[in-house]
């Protein structure tokens, strides 16, 4: 059998074809991830595929916001109990075009964080009093409420409550506090129970 | 006879099968159950769902919470697609257009059993109409078969991958023989909340068909419906059925299924045909093209193998090609030789033409009414449970509509698991956080519902495949380029569904997450997105028209046949899968004859 080593002029090819293919609708590049083939069945830490970024400082502002954003609460447990910062930093250091664009954002708004603190309270913030860390929260919420002064500052709070929620919220102690409930073998499935059919005003139609 | 690799094959086979999904799946059950030798060239590696399945990994214990990434695409890093997507590395294609409405998205699998490990499972059958939509408005491609031609196989693919379902006695919708579905599970609160205010907009809601098992199979009594008087074929099915669990009904289908509870080739297809001893599969191995004699037939086909880079060919007295219709085109056009110029069965010049995908549009809104419910589990099926089929044949031949063809709704769950993404919205907790918010979270959770379109495409003289000039993939091989345009017809449906949906959310006491499309284009999915890609080498009437005769048979070559969706001449609402699974089955038991009479 003749082998099919790859003439010059295929490999010029590739590198056209490369480039068209990157003229696609989306996932321009593809960056060294965990590959298109990774072992699915294995548990997986922050920091098992790609080096992590939080310096110390920055995880201590990450790991206090995200427990201002989530409490340990009668609705479930803190923010830091479920390791919500690794997934945060996981995220900003993935090396995908996605979480590139994230980085900055969430890398600036931390700083700035402990910045704010310093200047209001001369401390970092995650030596805040709850009280100290719902002034600034407050002023940086909601972008549509949010001075111009802390517009940029609004832009990142929002997005690193939605990653805080992501984490969260892919636990079962999140699954607990959402609602959900699954993930679990049954030998029937019976359909919504009926105090919820009762509260809507449904009949089980399938019987 | 097993997963094999180059070296270890045989000097010649009766069929050589390309492909591992649906179809070629398909052919390499009904072909070796019925003694013919058969080798199978899958270009991905060797998968097994049993060993390899995510069942109940949490978002928690997946990089990035389990989103999607270029390397894991679509469901993100759980679906079970493996070294595929959209993107494939070093497998480029490319785009006759650069605007971007006229580009289509082509999704691969590079594994055992390709596509069918992380579809839908959503299994509908064509409807008599769905044969012969020219007759009915003029526009496209009839079949050269009919509804009865095939609802045999339909009937047979049903009972041996096990579907369940209702009969909903509804037009052009077919019903399934008593006792062949499965029972179909029970309607979730989004279900039966559509159910009930379809009502009164005139949108019947009923069970959808999808390949679970929500009881075991009959082993004892479905193999001898299915190979009567084939004993051994019976027993080896019989064996696989009762290795098949029934769903235990916890997560999600696009994961892939360890205990054999939803259809996939791997699981369902291969096992029997590999037990027989008439099946090898050599996985790694890219098919290039088809080789063919001095006398016009095919005598096998030309691949790489990955995994030592050569050039290997494997001889065969029929070549099936079930490689997905885009690769099956790219394959015919690029084995040409002296007698064939411009590609394999291509005389007439339409190999390539016409491809089609689904219509998508998708559409949610919020429901007051689903805020703070009791805390349930509505995991179910791992899938949709109801569904509304197209139901406006009348309005539509009564001319009232806009457009031709017909779609159906596929109704989404309200409580899915959350991870890989913030379950929070934030126009609706706008700034809250702290226990507010996690209050702000549990009150909205499981009050989103979500409805997807997928509708009929007709074929267009625009949306075609054809090689690239220049371009060519990491193996040197030409890689295909596409055309792709819409016409009316799909962008008025995606505008009808959008409004369908914004009513159906309206009268549920909701409001729709945004306002209804402007336009057409707004409104509907780009092409291949939905991946229902079929046509390209369309079956019809005569050699001068069509690729492929009746029996997914190629008009020129008589020993080669495409067993994908490449032959479909029409891609109706219903998903493709289950019309694959039935032609392929009916191919197989022609292939059987005809080689049996000596005619192949």
């Amino acid at each position: 059998m003749e082998t099919t080593r790859l003439t010059r002029r295929e490999v010029l090819a590739f590198f056209t074809a490369a480039l068209a293919a990157s003229q696609l609708p989306a996932f321009a590049q593809v960056p060294k991830g965990y590959g298109t083939d990774p072992d699915l069945t294995k548990l997986h830490t922050p920091g098992d595929v790609w080096p992590l970024t939080f310096s110390a400082a920055e995880k201590k502002a990450a790991t206090a916001l995200a427990d201002v954003i989530f409490p340990a609460d009668h609705i479930g447990p803190a923010a830091s109990a479920l390791r919500v910062s690794d997934y945060i930093d996981e995220w900003i250091s993935a090396p995908y075009p996605q979480q590139q664009g994230e980085r900055p954002v969430i890398l600036e708004g931390l700083a700035w964080l402990d910045a704010e603190a310093q200047r209001r309270f001369t401390k970092d913030f995650a030596a805040l009093t709850s009280e100290q860390h719902r002034a600034i929260c407050d002023d940086i919420c909601w972008p549509a409420d949010a001075k111009p002064a802390f517009a940029k500052a609004a832009q990142f709070f929002v997005q690193f409550r939605a990653l805080s929620a992501a984490a969260y919220y892919g636990t079962p102690d999140g699954w607990k506090a959402i609602g959900f409930i699954g993930n679990i073998p049954l030998p029937t499935f019976d359909g919504p129970p009926k105090e919820v059919l009762e509260k809507l005003g449904l009949e089980q139609t399938v019987k | 006879m097993p997963i094999i690799t180059s070296s270890k094959s045989q000097p010649e086979y009766d069929v050589v099968i390309v492909g591992s999904g649906a179809g070629g799946g398909q052919m390499a059950y009904t072909l070796t159950l019925n003694g013919l030798k058969c080798v199978m060239l899958e270009a991905g590696r060797n998968y097994d769902p049993v060993k390899e399945t995510p069942m109940f990994q949490r978002p928690d214990q997946a990089p990035l919470g389990g989103a999607a990434t270029p390397d894991k695409q679509f469901f993100g890093y759980f679906d079970a697609t493996i070294d595929g997507g959209w993107e494939v590395p070093g497998e480029p294609y490319t785009q006759a257009s650069e605007k971007k409405e006229e580009q289509f998205w082509w999704w691969r699998t590079r594994m055992l059993g390709g596509r069918t490990n992380h579809w839908g499972r959503i299994s509908l059958r064509n409807g008599p109409y769905d044969f012969k939509p020219h007759s009915r408005d003029g526009l496209g491609f009839d079949w050269p078969i009919g509804y009865e031609d095939v609802e045999p196989y339909y009937t047979k693919v049903e009972m041996l991958i096990g579907v369940y379902g209702a009969n909903s006695g509804l037009e052009n919708t077919p019903d399934s023989p008593d006792g062949v579905l499965l029972p179909p599970p029970k309607g979730r609160v989004g279900d039966l909340m559509a159910q009930k205010h379809g009502r009164k907009l005139g949108i019947p809601v009923v069970s959808i068909h999808r390949a679970v098992l929500t009881k075991a199979q009959d082993a004892d009594n479905i193999p001898a419906k299915l190979h009567p008087g084939n004993e051994r074929a019976q027993r080896l099915v019989a064996e696989s059925m009762r290795q098949r669990a029934a769903c235990f009904w916890a997560t999600s289908c696009v994961r892939g299924c360890s205990i054999r509870a939803n259809y996939q080739s791997t699981t369902v297809h291969l096992p029997p045909a590999l037990a027989s001893g008439n099946l090898d599969i050599i996985p790694n191995a890219h098919a290039r093209e088809v080789i063919v004699g001095e006398d016009g037939r095919a005598t096998g086909v030309l691949y790489i193998d990955k995994t030592t880079g050569k050039e290997e060919r494997v001889k065969a007295k029929v070549v099936v090609l079930a490689a997905s219709s885009g690769e099956t085109i790219r394959i015919l056009l690029n084995s040409k030789s002296a007698r064939h110029p411009h590609g394999l069965a291509n005389g007439s010049g339409l190999v390539g033409k016409y491809t089609m995908d689904s219509v998508g549009a998708s559409f949610g809104g919020q429901i007051p009414a689903l805020e703070n419910l009791p805390a349930h589990n509505e995991e179910g099926a791992g899938g949709d449970h109801f569904y509304t089929p197209w139901w406006l044949y009348k309005e539509q031949k009564a001319g009232k509509l806009d457009f031709a063809r017909g779609y159906h709704i596929e109704i989404g769950g309200t409580r899915p698991m959350p991870g890989g993404g913030s379950p929070i919205r934030d126009s609706f907790v706008k700034g809250a956080y702290g226990t507010k918010l996690k209050e702000e979270a549990r009150r909205y959770y499981g009050s989103f519902v979500n409805y997807a379109a997928r509708g009929e495409m007709i074929p267009n003289e625009n949306s075609f495949a054809d090689l690239d000039p220049v371009v060519k993939d990491k193996f040197g091989i030409p890689v295909l380029r596409w055309h792709w345009r819409w016409s009316d017809h799909e962008f008025n449906q995606a505008l009808h569904a959008e409004k369908t949906f914004a009513a159906l959310i309206t009268e549920m006491g909701g409001t729709p997450n945004r306002p209804v499309a402007k336009t057409g284009l707004e409104a509907i999915s780009p092409g291949g997105k939905i991946i229902h890609e079929v046509g390209g080498a369309l079956m019809g009437f005569d050699a001068k028209k069509s690729v492929c005769n009746s029996w997914n048979q190629t008009w020129e070559v008589k020993n080669l046949f495409l067993c994908d969706g490449a032959p479909f001449p029409s891609n109706a609402d219903k998903n493709p899968t289950l019309t694959i699974m039935a032609l392929a089955w009916r191919t197989g038991d022609y292939i059987i004859e005809q080689s049996r009479k000596g005619n192949l």
